[in-house]
C-alpha cells in the first residue's frame, strides 16, 4: 500500500488528444500506469496509445470503471473538466494545467466541498508511486520505492529532491506535488494525515515556497498529530517582497509568506529544514 | 497586474463608488488647466504603481491652479523608488473628517474571498495588521451566495459608523465585490475610505489587482497595462513566456521550473553570491527559449556571471545542451557561465558544453560555487 495512486489506480486522462496529453499518455503507460480512458469532448471513438478516446468523462467512467482522472486541459476550460470529473464520480482528479483564474479555483473548491472527489494541484506534476503508478509528469526514472513520502508545491525542485534521495538508496512511498496555485485542492496538512496512516512511509519530506501560510499551519499540525519524522526545505530565502516569483502562488505579500518565517516556525516545533535541496537527503538519512 | 491609481477609481465609479472629481495630465500645464476647471483646492498625485508615493512626496495639496501647476512640474520631475513620476492625478481635494479603509481580498487559507475594513485609513493595512490586530475587520464571503448586506452592516457597526452613512456604506461594499468578481482581482481596494464633513463617503484613493490568469477573459482591462513602465527585459520576457524577476545581484541564473529557481538563487547566496535574477525558463529548453532567455539576463549591466540550472528528467540533455551552444553561438556572450544539467543523456549533454569551452558542474552546490567564483574573478 501506499498513498493515492498505486496498483488499483484506473486512470483517465481528460485532454488526451493534445499535444501534451499524448505524451504524456505514453510516458504513463510505458511506467506501467494502468491508463484506462482518454476524454476529450467530440473525439470519441478514436484511440490514442491503444487507449479510447470518450466525449464525456461520464461515459469514460461508465465503461471503463475509472477512479481517477488527469487534467491537461487549457486554462480556460480546466476548472470545467474538474467538476465534470468530480460529478462523473472520480475519485481523485490530478490537475497539471497552469494558469487556472484563482477566482475559478474558488468556485471549484467550494464546488467539491459537496463530493467525495480530492483534487490534486492545479498548476501540479501530479503523483507518483515508484514501480506502481505515476500519475503525472516528472520523470519516473529517478524514482526507487522506499519509505520516504514527499508532499512539495513544486515540481523540478521536487525531482532534484527525489534524485538526492534515490542516490543515497533512500526511496519513495509516494511522492505529491500539490500545486504552485494560491489555491489548491489538497494542502500539505491534508497529505501530512494521508502519510501518517501509511504503514509504507516512514519518514515525511516536505518541500515549500513562498507565499501564504500552508507550510506554518503543516507545522503546528505537525506538532500536534505527527508521529513520523519530517524533514522540509523551503525555498525563496532570497525572494523579494511583492514579486510573484513565476508561480502564482508564490508571492510575499505585505510580511506574510516569507520563507525566513516557514523556516522558523518549521524549526520552532523541532523539524529539521535543509538549506540546500541535496541537503534534504542528508537530514532524512541521519534521522533513518 | 496592477492598475494605476486613477484607472482603478474610474472602474469602481462605473460601478457606483463616489470618487473625487478630477483628471490626468502628463505636463504641469495641463495639470494646471485641471484645477482650473476643478476650482478650488486641489490634490496632486504621482500615478506609479509603488507603494509610499506620499512619503516620498509624491501626494501634494495645492491651493489654486497656480500653485498646483507649479507643484505637478516638481512631481513630474521626481523619481519614487526608481520609477520615473510621468503623469500625476488632479483631484478636488475632500473635506475629510474621518478616513477608513476597505478591501476585499483572497482568503488562501479559507480558500474564499474576504473583506477587510480598519478604523485605521490612509496607511498600509499590512502595517495596521501587525502594530494594531484588533482594529482589523475581516469576514469571509461565500463564494456562490457572494457579498451579503447584513455582512457588511456588522462591519459598519464593527467600526462604529455614525448612522447617517451606513446606508452609503453597503452601497459601496457591494459595489467593491461587484467590481472584484466582474474584473477578476486579487485585491480590490479603497483607501481611505473617507467619511467627509458633510457626512458623505468618498472613495479618495483606490487600488485594483488583477489577475493575470484571468486577463484572457478581460482584453480591455489588459490593455491597461503600464508599457512604460516596463524595463524592455520585461517585456521580452513577457512575449517569450518566461518568468523573469530583476535583482541586484552579479549572478545570472536561468532554471527551468519556479521553485528549483527560487532554490538556485537561494544556493548562490549560501555560497556568498548574489542572484541578478530569477528567471524559469519553463519546459524543454529549445534554442529559441534559451536564446531568449539568455538576452533577457544579459541585457542587465550588473551580470557577471551566469549559471544554468536545468532539471531535464523527461526532456533529453543533449537536446538542452546543443540549444544552449546554438543561442552562445547567436549571441556571443562575453560573461562566463557555468550550466548543470541532469535528466536523461546527462552524460552526453555535459560532453557538447564541455567541447563549447562551457564550465559544467554535477551538483548545484558545486555550480553556485563556480558562478560565484566566475563572478567576482
Amino acid at each position: 500500500m501506499s498513498i493515492l495512486v498505486g496498483n488499483g489506480t484506473r486512470l483517465a486522462i481528460q485532454g488526451i488528444t493534445g499535444h501534451e496529453g499524448m505524451f504524456h499518455t505514453q510516458q504513463m503507460i510505458e511506467y506501467g500506469t494502468p491508463v484506462v480512458a482518454g476524454v476529450t469532448p467530440g473525439k470519441g471513438g478514436e484511440w490514442v496509445h491503444g487507449v479510447p478516446v470518450f466525449d464525456t468523462v461520464r461515459e469514460a467512467v461508465n465503461t471503463t470503471g475509472a477512479n481517477t482522472s488527469i487534467i491537461y486541459v487549457p486554462a480556460p476550460f480546466a476548472s470545467d473538466a474538474i467538476m465534470e470529473a468530480a460529478d462523473a464520480g472520480i475519485q481523485l482528479i490530478v490537475c497539471v494545467t497552469e494558469g487556472i483564474p484563482v477566482l475559478d479555483m474558488v468556485r471549484v473548491c467550494h464546488f467539491l466541498d459537496g463530493t467525495d472527489a480530492r483534487l490534486i494541484g492545479p498548476n501540479c506534476p501530479g503523483i507518483i508511486t515508484p514501480g506502481e503508478a505515476k500519475v503525472g509528469i516528472m520523470p519516473g526514472h529517478i524514482h526507487l520505492p522506499g519509505p520516504v513520502g514527499l508532499v512539495s508545491r513544486s515540481g523540478t525542485l521536487t525531482y532534484e529532491v527525489v534524485q538526492a534521495l534515490t542516490d543515497r538508496g533512500l526511496g519513495q512511498s509516494t511522492a505529491v506535488g500539490i500545486g504552485g496555485d494560491p489555491i489548491i485542492g489538497t494542502t500539505f496538512i491534508d497529505m501530512l494525515r494521508l502519510f501518517e496512516s501509511d504503514p509504507m512511509t516512514g519518514h515525511v519530506v516536505l518541500i515549500g515556497e513562498i507565499g501564504g501560510s500552508d507550510e506554518e499551519r503543516a507545522a503546528q499540525f505537525i506538532a500536534a498529530e505527527i508521529s513520523k519524522p519530517v524533514t522540509a526545505f523551503i525555498a525563496g530565502r532570497t525572494a523579494p517582497p511583492g514579486q510573484r516569483m513565476g508561480h502564482a502562488g508564490a508571492i510575499i505579500e505585505g510580511s506574510e509568506g516569507t520563507a525566513q518565517e516557514k523556516i522558523a516556525t518549521l524549526e520552532a516545533v523541532g523539524i529539521g529544514v535543509a538549506s540546500y535541496p541535496a541537503e534534504v537527503a542528508d537530514l532524512v538519512a541521519e534521522r533513518m | 497586474m496592477k492598475l494605476h491609481e486613477f484607472q482603478s477609481k474610474r472602474i469602481l465609479a462605473g460601478f457606483g463608488v463616489p470618487i473625487p472629481q478630477g483628471d490626468v495630465a502628463p505636463t504641469p500645464a495641463e495639470a494646471g488647466q485641471i484645477a482650473q476647471r476643478l476650482g478650488g483646492p486641489v490634490v496632486v498625485k504621482a500615478q506609479v504603481l509603488v507603494g509610499g508615493r506620499g512619503k516620498a512626496g509624491g501626494i501634494r495639496l495645492a491651493a489654486d491652479a497656480g500653485e498646483a501647476e507649479q507643484v505637478a512640474s516638481q512631481i513630474l520631475r521626481m523619481t519614487i523608488k526608481g520609477i520615473s513620476v510621468n503623469t500625476v492625478l488632479i483631484d478636488q481635494a475632500a473635506d475629510i473628517r474621518e478616513e477608513i479603509y476597505m478591501g476585499i481580498t483572497l482568503d488562501r487559507a479559507n480558500r474564499k474571498p474576504a473583506m477587510i475594513v480598519s478604523p485605521q485609513g490612509g496607511v498600509e493595512i499590512e502595517q495596521v495588521a501587525k502594530d494594531t490586530p484588533e482594529q482589523i475587520f475581516k469576514l469571509m464571503i461565500d463564494p456562490m451566495l457572494g457579498l451579503m448586506d447584513y455582512q457588511i452592516r456588522n462591519l459598519a457597526f464593527d467600526l462604529g459608523l455614525p448612522r447617517v452613512v451606513i446606508r452609503q456604506f453597503t452601497t459601496i461594499g457591494r459595489a467593491l465585490y461587484r467590481v472584484f468578481i466582474q474584473s477578476d482581482d486579487t485585491l480590490t481596494e479603497i483607501n481611505p475610505l473617507v467619511i467627509t464633513s458633510d457626512e458623505r463617503l468618498l472613495a479618495v484613493d483606490g487600488k485594483i489587482v488583477l489577475d493575470d490568469n484571468a486577463l484572457f477573459r478581460h482584453r480591455d482591462l489588459g490593455e491597461l497595462r503600464d508599457v512604460q513602465r516596463q524595463s524592455e527585459a520585461e517585456r521580452q520576457a513577457r512575449q517569450a513566456g518566461i518568468s523573469y524577476v530583476k535583482l541586484d545581484g552579479k549572478i545570472g541564473c536561468m532554471v527551468n521550473g519556479a521553485g528549483l529557481a527560487m532554490a538556485t538563487m537561494d544556493v548562490i547566496s549560501l555560497y556568498g553570491g548574489q542572484p541578478a535574477n530569477f528567471l524559469d525558463i519553463g519546459g524543454g529548453a529549445k534554442a529559441d527559449r534559451v536564446a531568449a532567455a539568455l538576452r533577457i539576463i544579459l541585457s542587465d549591466p550588473n551580470v557577471k556571471s551566469v549559471l544554468f540550472n536545468i532539471f531535464g528528467g523527461i526532456t533529453r540533455c543533449d537536446e538542452v545542451a546543443r540549444g544552449i551552444v546554438t543561442a552562445l553561438n547567436e549571441i556571443e556572450p562575453q560573461v562566463p557561465m557555468v550550466a548543470r544539467l541532469v535528466g536523461l543523456n546527462e552524460e552526453e549533454g555535459q560532453q557538447i558544453l564541455a567541447d563549447a569551452e562551457m564550465a559544467t558542474a554535477t551538483s548545484l552546490v558545486e555550480a553556485a560555487q563556480t558562478a560565484v567564483e566566475l563572478a567576482s574573478g
